[in-house]
């Protein structure tokens, strides 16, 4: 059986330029980045290289680059050491939104216990913070607005750049968690006044357990960990030269070919979208058509759960993602799913499909081949599914 | 977490599914609110369990419980069925995941309610010591006490 990857949002596919460069590291130029020898330096060229090539691709200098784990760590920093910054002056105000990643979530969670007020806003049906109710919650001790450049889940693209703008004016620290979007939609931290910005190597054809973050100048960078001097004194730990060197290699891909990207990745998600509505009844679309990751399909189907749902799809060879309770491991369906507010039996029947530039328009045929039989099989042993149908739920 | 290769083979080819007509027992368990609801519909013929079907909505384990249940209590006396624990329904498809566990306790649920239902309509008084105060009252926080036993 064929597999149909189209869990993109998760992780995706290393790519050959990416690999490539990453075995030649780890088999060849082997030295660490901080050896004085040969071999040492042949590493920190490819690494400043690296690092160079990357913030290239967001509008960033070289110098405001930090490379981290992925995008957890850098989101905890970032947020940390905002908080840490804002305390110092007696802020002790957050602004963010109720629907972003757990590195975020929880991180704020740990500040709120630590004494800190968090604001979270509204994102509504269709998965948009509102720049008016921004406005409204800033307050004078306010010090750190994250907001998430696009959600994991629904795929709905924030006001990034009206954001930086009202947080420039207000002086206020603006991060971004953009793991879903680097790669994948054109950034330019200094046009978009983005003053923190994270994001992970493994979300555009790059390897798991890289990523970095990216630190405006200027901003005093406090480092959460104690040992060497890597990354300017802030982030302590050999250098990941093989990582690093194909994160750049991935990420150079991906901008280059960003507008042929977008175009092609866009179209399969559209079709994929409308025809499951028309030949699949009582289907949602979660969060709003546009703005939207290029790559993102987020249905909620009534009166069925998750994940029978994608394991079902998964004996079809199809991988995708759920938001449902038996999925999320709790009781409770996805915080994204009812941050827009969807009741906890629709928000149950969540499947997320997220797709790249490495599927094919036969793929998409497939799904929507296969997916309405799976959803149908389901209905058919659904108890929900005879109430509604019966018109009594 | 993974299921087991008895799980997943009851999930992909569920024994027993389907609807009744003219059922003598009819038992519905568990709240769409929480993700999982099962009916079990039950033909009774001479004190014993002639046929069985069922329907549920929810997850892999849920679909896969509510088969097993169902293969257990075939051709089983009434008395017998009654007996049916969830711990069995784990044990006979070689274990759940901890999180999955509440989803054997809703199969034993639903064949009680189903047996329960048969009693009531031939005017057989319920004993509580069995069928206790019934399902889950649909209140997920619930799962977590309903005398769950894995
Ligand atoms: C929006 C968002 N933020 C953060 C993360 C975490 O990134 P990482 O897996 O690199 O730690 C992810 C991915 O899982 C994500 O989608």
């Amino acid at each position: 059986m064929k597999t149909v990857y189209a869990d993109n949002a998760a992780t995706t596919a290393l790519c050959d330029e990416a690999l490539e460069v990453m075995v030649s590291c780890l088999r060849d130029n082997y030295g660490n980045a901080s050896s004085m020898h040969h071999s040492g330096q042949a590493a920190a060229e490819v690494v400043a290289q690296a690092r160079e090539d990357i913030a290239k691709c967001i509008g960033a200098d070289a110098g405001e680059i930090y490379f981290t784990s992925g995008g957890t760590e850098s989101d905890n920093w970032a947020i940390t050491n905002a908080a840490r910054l804002g305390a110092k002056k007696g802020k002790k105000h957050i602004i963010s939104t109720t629907f972003e990643h757990h590195a975020v979530l929880h991180t704020l969670m740990k500040l709120e216990k630590e004494g800190f007020e968090v604001t979270y806003l509204d994102v509504h049906e269709d998965g948009y913070v509102r720049v008016e109710e921004l406005e409204k919650a800033i307050k004078d001790e306010t010090c750190l607005v994250t907001i998430m450049y696009a959600n994991n889940e629904i795929g709905t693209v924030q006001p990034i750049e009206e954001i930086g703008k009202i947080c420039k004016e207000k002086g206020i620290y603006f991060h971004t968690d953009a793991v879903q979007a680097v790669g994948h939609l054109p950034i330019d931290v200094k046009a978009q006044k983005i003053d923190m910005l994270s994001f992970s190597a493994h979300k555009f054809h790059g390897p798991k357990g890289i990523g970095a973050l990216y630190c405006r100048k200027g901003i005093p960078l406090i480092g959460f960990m104690q040992g060497g001097a890597q990354e300017r004194n802030k982030r302590p730990g050999t250098t990941n030269t093989p990582a690093i060197a194909a994160t750049a290699a991935a990420l150079k891909k991906s901008c280059a070919e960003m507008d042929k990207n977008i175009e092609y990745v866009s179209a399969m998600r559209d079709r994929l979208i409308d025809e499951i509505i028309k030949v699949i009844p009582r289907t949602r679309v979660n969060g709003g058509r546009s703005p939207r990751l290029p790559g993102n399909v987020s249905f909620c189907f009534e009166g069925i759960e998750g994940e029978s749902l994608l394991l079902y799809l998964d004996l079809k060879g199809i991988c995708g993602s759920s938001g449902s309770a038996c999925t999320s491991g709790s009781l409770d369906p996805s915080h994204v799913l009812l941050a827009l507010g969807l009741p906890h039996e629709i928000a149950h029947g969540s499947l997320r499909l997220s797709l790249s530039e490495y599927n094919t328009n036969d793929e998409i045929d497939y799904i929507i081949e296969q997916l309405p039989l799976v959803v149908e099989r389901l209905r058919d042993m659904s108890p929900v599914w005879e109430k509604i149908m019966k018109g009594d739920n | 977490m993974a299921y087991s290769a008895k799980v997943m083979d009851h999930f992909e080819n569920p024994r027993n599914l389907g609807k009744m007509e003219n059922a003598d027992g009819v038992g519905e368990v568990g709240n769409a609110k929480c993700g999982d609801i099962m009916k079990i519909y039950l033909k009774i013929e001479d004190g014993v369990i002639a046929d069985v079907k069922f329907n549920t909505f929810g997850c892999a384990s849920a679909i896969a419980t509510s088969s097993m249940a169902t293969e257990m209590i075939k051709g089983q006396k009434v008395e017998d069925a009654l007996k049916l624990s969830n711990k069995a329904v784990v044990e006979a498809l070689d274990g759940l995941p901890p999180a999955k566990i509440h989803c054997s306790v809703l199969a034993e649920q639903a064949v009680k309610a189903a047996l329960a239902d048969y009693y009531t309509k031939n005017g057989i008084e319920l004993d509580p010591a069995i069928f206790g105060n019934g399902s889950c009252g649909g209140h997920c926080d619930g799962c977590d006490s309903c005398g769950i036993e894995g």
